[in-house]
């Protein structure tokens, strides 16, 4: 490569790769300015004023923090049916042989190939049949959220599951520890990075789900369904301020394990 | 490198060496932890799939109170599919610009994190998934303001004269593939950045031994090592855009819907259950197909 070409492909890429990476923050930007936007209009989505009391009042919006209440309660919930259920299932697929291997990996890969709409739908047509449609609520979004997050637990705590050093569990064998004490002690402290790892994303497509929730959720209202009711009748700045607050906090909880992690090699 | 596991996040290198099948153990075990899992999704997942395909060869002459006749009515297909084909071919064009897009967007941050970023590569994956940590409709609401008509970047425009003094980028086909395109670009960043990351660096450098240059090197080489991760973004990015009506519902106007929205409609305001069934059916089969046919051509491993 000649000495130019070497250059740009040293610092266009990069120039390029930073450009990307301001496009993917623009909008967190809007978010925590219009956590402080003073709107003229109900209907307004343009920073009109700047004021701090969507910050000194965010439960003003009747509804708004019961709903993040709710959903925050589906989501832990939802995370710990998910992540129960689908590590168990990694388990089986990585250590135990049995017969209808080809069709258990089709039906947990399905509901990742499949359009939520499509799901949200068939879950409603379900539950509509079986004359359920009258008392939906939080139970059919927990058993919905469930549902789409135990394919994603499974495949990631799978992953981590398969790049385990089998060596380390033969090792304890040979020093006469049984397949209890082996897979309490060895086995489980292994996987628990990709076990926490899997509960972290299924908590945040619960916390973030809008379209299965929408056909299922009667007359409970989590936090993505009161920002879209919210958008028919006017948003309130408030929003802005759970968006803001969902960023930093989680921004917080990955900066510090990336931390501990490097402090304490896996 | 599996399509599912690719679009992971956090959980680091994935080696995926299967433990060897002697030493998976033939016992009932297996089946005991598989149940509970397994048992969810056919009560939750297949049960229902089949419950809509049951559904939308109901007789639409009947209604949610009077309740539906199951008439095999598969006139219903024809029905939807001329009645809302401006809706179906809208979803895939978009889901297909999208695509395109988050792919050109995608690849140059992917290759910087893989290749240049040295020990900044943690913290610039850091920043691809961070923008996500807020609510998709938030976010979605902040790409509003920002389009808005007399926001900073519809101004810029007009005063450069890409955009007609009265030109506007909300309610248009752009804004809703720009809000596509950005909610579903970790979907691509990820899975390219795992499979990019795996190269072996010393083929990179065989091959300019070979008097490669950068660009063949790239097309001969890098471009095509990449494959796995660009096949896995590409569907990770194109099912879920295909299937998305909240970008078109606050980015665009009913001249903008796509078939979700046409779902959403159908199913919890006009209640006319068998076509919204049939819509939902027609969308995942045409999903279903496209995968197939794509997964096939481009050669990957399997998917799970």
């Amino acid at each position: 490569m000649t000495r130019a070409g070497r250059w740009v492909s040293d610092h266009v890429v990069m120039a390029l790769a930073i450009v990307v990476l301001l496009y993917m923050f623009l909008p967190i930007f809007f978010v925590v300015l219009m956590s402080f936007n003073d709107p003229a209009s109900r209907l307004s989505y343009e920073f009109d004023g700047f004021t701090l009391n969507n910050w000194t009042d965010p439960c003003g919006p009747s509804g708004m923090c019961h709903s993040v209440l709710v959903s925050l309660q589906i989501g832990f919930l939802a995370t710990l049916g998910a992540t129960l259920l689908g590590t168990l299932i990694a388990f089986a697929l990585v250590r135990h042989r049995f017969y209808g291997r080809a069709a258990t990996s089709l039906l947990i890969f399905l509901p990742m190939a499949t359009p939520e709409v499509v799901m949200g739908s068939s879950l409603l047509a379900l539950f509509t049949s079986a004359g359920l449609s009258g008392s939906l609520g939080f139970w059919s979004i927990l058993v919905a959220h469930i549902m789409f997050c135990l394919s994603f637990v499974v495949v990631t705590v799978k992953a981590r599951l398969a790049g385990l050093d089998s060596s380390l569990e033969q090792a304890a064998m040979d020093l006469y520890s049984n397949e209890w004490q082996t897979f309490w002690r060895i086995t489980f402290p292994l996987v628990f990075p990709g076990i926490l790892a899997a509960a972290l994303l299924s908590f945040s497509l619960s916390f973030d789900d809008f379209i299965v929730t929408n056909f299922n959720h009667g007359n409970t209202i989590t936090f993505p369904m009161f920002v879209w009711g919210a958008a028919q009748r006017g948003i309130p700045p408030q929003v802005n301020v759970v968006g803001t607050v969902m960023f930093v906090v989680a921004l917080t909880l990955v900066l510090a394990g990336g931390l501990l992690q490097r402090r304490r090699p896996a | 490198m599996s399509v599912a596991s690719a679009g992971v996040p956090a959980s680091g290198t994935v080696h995926n060496e299967p433990v060897s099948p002697r030493r998976r153990k033939r016992s009932f075990t297996g089946y005991w932890l598989l149940l509970p899992g397994m048992l969810w999704l056919v009560v939750f997942f297949l049960l229902p799939t089949l419950q809509l395909l049951a559904t939308s060869l109901y007789d639409p002459a009947g209604s949610l109170d009077s309740g539906y006749a199951m008439t095999w009515a598969v006139s219903n297909y024809p029905h939807i599919l001329s009645s809302f084909e401006a809706p179906f071919l809208r979803s895939l064009f978009y889901a297909a610009s999208a695509t395109i897009l988050a792919l050109l967007l995608a690849y140059p941050l992917a290759y910087s994190i893989a290749f240049k970023a040295g020990r900044w590569k943690n913290f610039m994956l850091v920043l691809v998934i961070a923008p996500f940590f807020t609510s998709f409709l938030v976010r979605t609401l902040a790409w509003k303001s920002i389009l808005s008509d007399n926001g900073f970047l519809v101004n810029a425009l007009q005063a450069v004269h890409v955009l007609s003094p009265d030109g506007r980028l909300l309610a248009t086909s752009v804004a809703v593939v720009t809000g596509l395109t950005y909610n579903f670009l970790p979907f691509m960043v990820l899975p390219l950045y795992a499979s990019l990351e795996k190269i072996d660096l010393r083929l990179i450098e065989a091959g300019k031994d070979l008097y490669a240059n950068g660009f063949t090197s790239f097309r001969k080489i890098t471009l095509p090592l990449s494959m796995p991760g660009l096949v896995a973004g590409t569907l990770l990015t194109f099912i879920p855009a295909a299937g998305d009506y909240i970008n078109a519902e606050l980015l665009g106007t009913p001249r903008q819907y796509m078939i979700g929205n046409v779902i959403d409609n159908l199913f919890l305001v006009q209640l006319d259950y068998p076509s919204a069934a049939a819509c939902s059916v027609v969308l995942m089969a045409a999903i279903v197909v496209m995968v197939l046919v794509y997964v096939r051509r481009a050669g990957t491993e399997e998917l799970v």
